[in-house]
C-alpha cells in the first residue's frame, strides 16, 4: 500500500505525517507537490494541516483550485482513500468532497488543546482499530473548526453514519462544554456517504508514539493499513 | 477605446453569511458596541467587500464572469450569500 502527503504552500503538517507514516508505522510515502496532476500509483492520499495560501478569503477556499485537487477528486471518485486532517478538512468541504462548511470558531480563539473524541463509527478504513463508542484523546489546533451544514444535511450524515467524531468528555459524554469550537452537535470528523473520504479537525499524527503524549492518532493510520488487504470484500 | 482590448469594468462584489448561519465575529463585535455605550444594537453581521477590475468584452460578458467568480471561489454557498454591482471603470476609478 502506498501513501502520498499532498504538500499545498502554507501546509505545516506534512512533515509530521509523513514521519508517522514512514517511520512510526514502516509504510511507503512520499510527498506530492500540488501542482502535481496525477496520482497514479497511490492508495491512499493525506490532505495535511496547515494555512494552504495563507487561508485567505476562506480556511481551504484557494487550496482547492490546486492543479492536485482535480486528481483528488478523480481519485476519490474511483475509491482511493482520502484523509484530510484539520485545513486539510476544510478543503476537502470547499472541494465538496464532504458536506458542510467551516465556520469560525465560537469561541473566536485559535484552539490548540487536546481534545475527547468519542468514536461514533469504527465500521470504516479510517476507524476499524477503535471500539464503537470509544473515547480516544488528539488534540486540536484551529481557528475554524465551528462545523456547520444545514438541517438536511445533517440528518443525512446521522442517518448514514457519516459522523466518525464527536468532541466528548473524558467519560463519552457529549456536553456543550466539550465542544472547543461551537460545531454543531460537537461533530469533529465525517466521512463521505461512500466511506471513502474522511475529513477530521483533530491532528491523529501529533499523537502517534507514546514520547508525545498518546497513540491514538497512530491507530487512525494503522486502521487503514489493516483495512487494505480487506478493501474488495469492504466495497468502499 | 481600443478594438483588441475589451473595456474595463469594476465589479464590488458584497458577501455575507446567510440568514441563520451563526456569526460569532459579528456577535464579538456587537458586545464591543453594546460596552461602548450603543445599547441599542442588536445584531452586527461581519461580511467582505471585495472589488474586481477585471477586462471582458461587453457588460452582459462581465456580469457572467463575476457570477461565476462569486459562486465558485468568491462565497461559499453553504454558508454565505453574495450580491454585486458592476461600473465601467473609467478613466481614474481605482481598485
Amino acid at each position: 500500500m502506498k501513501f502520498g502527503v499532498i504538500v499545498f504552500p502554507g501546509s505545516n503538517c506534512d512533515q509530521d505525517v509523513y514521519y508517522v507514516l514512514r517511520t512510526v508505522l514502516d509504510q511507503p510515502v512520499d510527498y506530492i507537490w500540488h501542482t502535481e496532476t496525477s496520482l497514479k500509483g497511490y492508495d491512499c492520499v493525506v490532505l495535511p494541516g496547515g494555512f494552504s495560501y495563507g487561508d485567505y478569503l476562506r480556511a481551504g477556499a484557494i487550496a482547492r483550485f490546486a492543479p492536485v485537487m482535480s486528481a483528488v477528486v478523480e481519485f476519490a471518485r474511483q475509491g482511493g482513500l482520502v484523509l484530510g486532517i484539520c485545513n486539510g478538512f476544510q478543503i476537502l468541504l470547499e472541494a465538496g468532497l464532504l458536506p458542510g462548511a467551516m465556520l469560525r470558531n465560537n469561541c473566536l480563539k485559535f484552539r490548540c488543546q487536546d481534545t475527547y473524541l468519542r468514536v461514533e463509527n469504527n465500521n470504516t478504513p479510517f476507524t476499524n482499530r477503535f471500539r464503537q463508542g470509544q473515547v480516544i484523546k488528539m488534540p486540536i489546533a484551529h481557528n475554524e473548526g465551528n462545523y456547520y451544514a444545514d438541517p438536511e444535511t445533517l440528518r443525512k450524515l446521522k442517518e448514514r453514519g457519516q459522523v466518525i467524531f464527536r468532541y466528548c468528555t473524558p467519560e463519552g459524554e457529549i456536553t456543550p462544554k466539550a465542544n472547543p469550537n461551537g460545531s454543531l452537535e460537537n461533530i469533529a470528523g465525517i466521512i463521505n456517504e461512500e466511506g471513502n473520504v474522511l475529513g477530521l479537525m483533530p491532528h491523529p499524527e501529533r499523537c502517534a508514539e507514546e514520547v508525545l503524549g498518546g497513540t491514538d492518532g497512530r491507530e487512525l493510520f494503522a486502521s487503514i493499513i489493516d483495512w487494505w488487504p480487506h478493501r474488495f470484500r469492504a466495497g468502499a | 477605446m481600443s478594438i483588441e482590448v475589451g473595456q474595463q469594468y469594476l465589479a464590488r462584489v458584497y458577501i455575507t453569511l446567510k440568514p441563520g448561519v451563526l456569526d460569532p465575529q459579528g456577535e464579538a463585535v456587537k458586545q464591543g458596541l453594546v460596552t461602548m455605550g450603543y445599547e441599542g444594537v442588536k445584531e452586527v453581521r461581519v461580511g467582505k467587500y471585495l472589488e474586481v477590475l477585471l477586462e471582458a468584452e461587453d457588460s452582459q460578458k462581465a456580469f457572467k464572469q463575476v457570477d461565476e467568480m462569486c459562486r465558485r471561489l468568491l462565497a461559499n454557498p453553504v454558508i454565505e450569500r453574495y450580491s454585486y454591482e458592476i461600473a465601467q471603470a473609467g478613466e481614474g476609478s481605482k481598485v
